[in-house]
């Protein structure tokens, strides 16, 4: 599994307020979510997101609320990966349970900018930024939860694990 | 090697003599919590994998808190789907309008956690009942669909800061001047996949009020739980609440921490912590410059019985500022209902503020007192996200409930001595 595209930059400790702010959880819309993705620190992010594009922030992403709409709300918008230093733990979660690709790559959080063409390679980890020509390596998941992303997500890993009992 | 205190509850859960910090366990859980907000979420997940069964409808907890009484016709819709998904399964604890509370404030008041158990909840400040001696953390909403399905969870074993609390609190200050001193001490990413673990003879001079506040927002700090050790306060607490058996759970003498963290609760003065982030800890007396519109006072952070005491000794016979709204919501209705024998609504309206029955509300930006483009609010609550009350260029102020009295009476943020002594 691969991604490829365009890259929009934050800073640091993107909180899921910004990410999807409160006053829109009354919808479990996907949809409509995204169409309000990231709106209290850029209102230009859901005109200018395009299927593929890439998410490249700095430390502790997705810090804040439990909300798995924030998560939900970045994988409908159309963003094949997000790509921080590091992740709150719960949005760290959220994002494998619903099957949003997330990596941590520090020296890939500094190094890319906003509007470089970048590639991620997810079985090695592997993320090249394409415009400067640099490349650098992701953490890898542990082996726990390579397993539950190849089962489809933890409900899928689940229902599995039941059906075998 | 020793366990922490977190250490030892995972692995009595996950039914292993020892765990260690990194590992990945399987734990078994005794409290499945979610809200108005979160539910329908998991309850989507949980029907779309096709289970047919909960693992036990009394160990799930659905709490409709966030954006009731219902705000609007979606979130009458969502509470709907959360009380027909009730009914299905025959929940034992399901808090609608009439019954329900802010949920880290309704389950410890209702019993419904004991020391040494293990909680999860979709809602991030579940980290809460660390007061009582309990490891519980908050997650998503698959989480706790799939939980609510199996009764068990994955965790990674988390590794540990020591808070170690010498001293004594001083007039006006509480458990929040305490944890907003340590977010701005440690960073809002200081303790982040961690546990913060409260130790030291301070420990005996914070009431279960002050832990349970302090507790709460160890997710502002980035921690996965917050836990104090389990003492006569505790006990005195639980007792008459809590009808079956628990456990105290101790960290072995040898426990490994990753560092100390030292707090002189007599060197904590009462803190604000200044927007975007809770980490911004400043003393309430470098406020007097900042004009204020709005107070709130209540949540899962200070919405119980000493919270409202506090506001209410500084609002008696006072009146807030002009110009200045005043928002007091008890965080359940026991707490709203001793308000009113107490005396304290009176001195609430009295004072010009209004009180308003259970609800988060107003926290975060959802009713019941969002604010407009360039207003401010001190609030006694835990984020002070950009928009988190409302519009982008609102600010909030976090504080105490004597904090943000004071600051309401005064027009300005102020420490509450600069009220009391006029």
């Amino acid at each position: 599994m691969n991604a490829h595209g365009t890259v929009l930059k934050y800073g640091d400790h993107v909180d899921t307020d910004v990410i999807i702010p409160a006053r829109y959880l009354a919808s479990q819309n996907h949809q409509e979510l995204a169409s309000h993705c990231m709106e209290d620190i850029d209102k230009t992010f859901v005109t200018r997101v395009k299927p593929g594009d890439i998410m490249v922030a700095g430390v502790n992403f997705g810090c804040g609320s439990s909300r798995e709409h924030a998560p939900i709300a970045i994988k409908a918008s159309g963003i094949s990966c997000v790509i921080a230093a590091n992740f709150a733990r719960i949005f760290y979660r959220n994002a494998i349970n619903i099957g949003l690709a997330i990596l941590e790559c520090p020296a890939a959080s500094a190094g890319i900018r906003e509007g470089d063409q970048v590639s991620v390679d997810f079985d090695t980890g592997v993320i090249t930024d394409e415009t400067t020509g640099q490349t650098y390596q992701a953490e890898p998941f542990p082996p726990f939860i390579k397993d539950m992303i190849a089962k489809g997500g933890l409900m899928n890993a689940l229902k599995a694990k039941e059906a075998a009992k | 090697m020793g366990m922490t205190m977190t250490q030892k509850i995972l692995a009595s859960h996950a039914g292993l003599d020892s765990v260690r910090a990194g590992q990945l366990i399987q734990a078994k859980l005794d409290l499945v919590l979610g809200n108005d907000i979160t539910t329908p979420v998991a309850i989507n997940e949980f029907e779309a994998a096709g289970f047919g069964t909960v693992f036990d409808k009394s160990r799930i907890t659905l709490v409709m808190d966030h954006f009731t009484p219902n705000k609007d016709i979606k979130a009458a819709t969502q509470c709907k789907q959360c009380r027909t998904f009730a009914k299905r399964f025959d929940i034992d604890h399901f808090y609608d309008t009439g019954a329900v509370g802010i949920e880290h404030a309704l389950l410890p008041e209702q019993g419904l956690v004991a020391p040494g158990e293990a909680v999860i909840g979709a809602d991030s400040h579940t980290c809460t009942y660390g007061a009582l001696g309990a490891f519980s953390t908050g997650v998503g909403s698959t989480d706790m669909g799939a939980a609510m399905a199996a009764g068990e969870t994955w965790f990674k074993v988390p590794s540990a800061i020591r808070v170690h609390l010498t001293g004594k609190l001083r007039p006006y200050v509480s458990g929040k001047d305490v944890i907003l001193t340590l977010i701005g001490m440690i960073g809002v990413d200081g303790a982040r996949y961690q546990s913060l673990e409260f130790t030291g003879p301070g420990v005996a001079e914070l009431s279960i009020y002050d832990r349970l506040t302090i507790c709460n927002m160890a997710i502002e700090a980035g921690a996965k739980n917050g836990i104090f050790p389990v003492d006569d306060i505790t006990r005195a607490y639980v007792e008459g609440r809590v009808d079956r058996p628990w456990t105290a759970f101790e960290a072995d003498a040898d426990a490994e921490y990753e560092r100390t963290v030292e707090i002189d609760l007599s060197q904590v003065d009462c803190t604000v912590a200044w927007p975007h982030l809770p980490e911004n800890a400043h003393s309430a007396r470098e406020g007097a410059d900042i004009a204020i519109d709005q107070i709130v006072i209540g949540s899962c952070t200070n919405g119980q019985l000493p919270d409202m005491a506090a506001a209410a000794e500084i609002l008696k016979g006072r009146h807030l500022a002009d110009g200045v709204r005043g928002i007091v919501i008890p965080a359940t209705q026991d707490v709203y209902r001793q308000c009113m024998h107490l005396g304290y609504t009176d001195i609430f309206l009295d004072a010009g503020c209004i009180v308003s029955t259970p609800t988060c509300g107003p926290c975060l930006g959802g009713h019941m007192g969002c604010m407009a483009a360039g207003e401010r609010c001190v609030s006694t609550t835990n984020r002070n996200f950009v928009g988190r009350m409302g519009h982008v260029e609102s600010e909030v102020y976090l504080a105490s409930p004597a904090v943000a009295a004071a600051s309401g009476v005064a027009g300005h943020i102020c420490h509450p001595e600069e009220v009391m002594s006029k």
